[in-house]
């Protein structure tokens, strides 16, 4: 039985992805004022983190950084809609590069497994 | 919080406070001048304990084996014991070999170096008036060509280094030079990969010296070469760049400036210079691209260029940080 990570192609996945995701994710008025004034190179190498982890990869995201990471974000209006919209361009990006549909609904539900550290409830 | 050893006496950093900050504020003179982990200056060494990673960026593996690291991007996560590194080993002598008026405001400089130094055009060095004075400058110049390195100068408002420069420094004149850094130069492989490169005001330099190593290298891609500034008076070696262009087919030299009052420079395109870069490329997947100068402008480049379909990977930006 292979596992989610290697079905989607491991990292040469996440590295064909990185660009696709960020790009969606910079061009998206709803989401993209969190990004304005970040670092572009050190926001991609985050992504690839967020990536591999949703893709089920191996990671070391705790629930603490997840918190710790968004709380600034959170404090200036970062909710459930911009999750929503992260998760939906995921799903564009995914669909882009050819993966499969029940794979699609895999990786989304691992990404909204961490809605609530993210949102820091 | 974490403390900080230095010279016997203990400190406490406070939280987003900086090694460099700390020390400052204590009134101990450290030598710094971008503070933005660029240009090297307020390299220190760590004797114990360990410092983050983002503070050892640019430097040599052999100078991160030894403990050094950047007193200006060092926030320690832990207590550490540090020391002034002798800068004097970090550095080489040079001498003032031709000084020549490239515009109003820039000046070629070219020294010679006492020692062998190896580099890639585009790079940039720290050159130093004295053990205290210093500033980051690209690398003009090809390390095949000639023994000498050529900056280009640009003579800043009230600038420290730059007025020196400019107003006193003559031909035989003493300095030094710290490095090379920085990762903005030509990399073989991809002959045929077509070249954007845009540079602000001396953002040229990096970009002269790249296109001169990719066409000493045999680049056969498309290069485009967008010049900036904010009126015709801005420009500079327009041209030997327009020379060059006629030699070589693959080279295409955009001049741009912002106001075009009555020049005759042939070709002149006025205008905000990211939005003359998109036209010029409208699609930049595939492409390299090199982007110089102003700060501001090389972010907002970097993410249009991105944004319109170009890798990251594909993007090198230098932006060029004044020092306070």
């Amino acid at each position: 039985m292979t596992t989610l990570f290697e079905r989607i192609g491991g990292e040469a996945a996440v590295d064909a992805a990185v660009d696709i995701f960020y790009r969606k994710v910079l061009s998206d008025d709803r989401v993209n004022g969190f990004f304005d004034d970040v670092d572009m190179e050190a926001q991609a190498a985050k992504q690839k983190g967020f990536l591999t982890m949703v893709f089920g990869g191996p990671n070391n995201y705790t629930g603490k950084d997840m918190r710790e990471g968004h709380k600034n974000l959170v404090a200036n209006g970062l909710n459930d809609s911009h999750v929503d919209a992260i998760v939906e361009l995921l799903g564009e990006t995914l669909k882009e590069l050819g993966v499969a549909d029940s794979d699609i609904a895999e990786i989304a539900g691992i990404a909204n497994g961490a809605r609530d550290d993210v949102l820091n409830r | 919080m974490t403390q900080l050893k230095f010279k016997d006496n203990v400190f406490t950093v406070s939280a987003g406070d900086t090694v460099l900050d700390t020390l400052l504020e204590q009134g101990h003179a450290i030598p710094n001048s971008c503070r933005a982990g660029a240009c090297q200056s307020c390299v220190m060494q760590v004797t114990k304990g360990n410092v983050p990673e983002n503070s050892q960026k640019g430097l040599k593996d052999s100078q991160k084996a030894k403990g050094f690291f950047l007193a200006c991007s060092c926030s320690p996560k832990e207590d550490i014991d540090i020391q002034l590194v002798d800068t004097e080993q970090l550095r080489i002598s040079a001498s003032v070999s031709e000084i020549n008026k490239l515009s109003d405001d820039v000046i070629g400089l070219k020294i010679k170096v006492t020692d062998e130094f190896e580099y890639r055009a585009g790079q940039y060095v720290t050159l130093w008036k004295d053990a205290h004075l210093g500033r980051s400058y690209s690398i003009a110049s090809l390390p095949e060509k000639s023994e000498e390195l050529c900056f280009h100068i640009r003579h800043v408002q009230d600038g420290q280094f730059s007025g020196w420069v400019h107003n006193e420094l003559q031909v035989g004149d003493a300095l030094s030079v710290q490095g090379p850094a920085g990762d903005c130069f030509y990399t073989s492989g991809h002959p045929e990969q077509n070249l954007l490169l845009i540079g602000t005001g001396t953002g040229l330099a990096p970009l002269y010296g790249i296109i001169h190593d990719a066409l000493k290298q045999g680049h056969t891609g498309e290069i485009h070469l967008l010049h900036g500034a904010l009126n015709p008076t801005g420009l500079y070696l327009t041209d030997e760049l327009m020379k060059l262009a006629q030699q070589h087919s693959n080279v295409i030299y955009h001049p741009c400036v912002i106001n075009a009052e009555k020049s005759t420079i042939r070709n002149l395109t006025e205008g905000d210079i990211s939005k003359i870069a998109l036209e010029t490329v409208p699609q930049p997947k595939g492409w390299k691209s090199f982007l110089c100068g102003d700060e501001e402008l090389v972010k907002t480049l970097k993410k249009k260029i991105f944004l319109a379909g170009s890798n990251m990977n594909d993007i090198y930006a230098d932006p060029f940080i004044q020092s306070k």
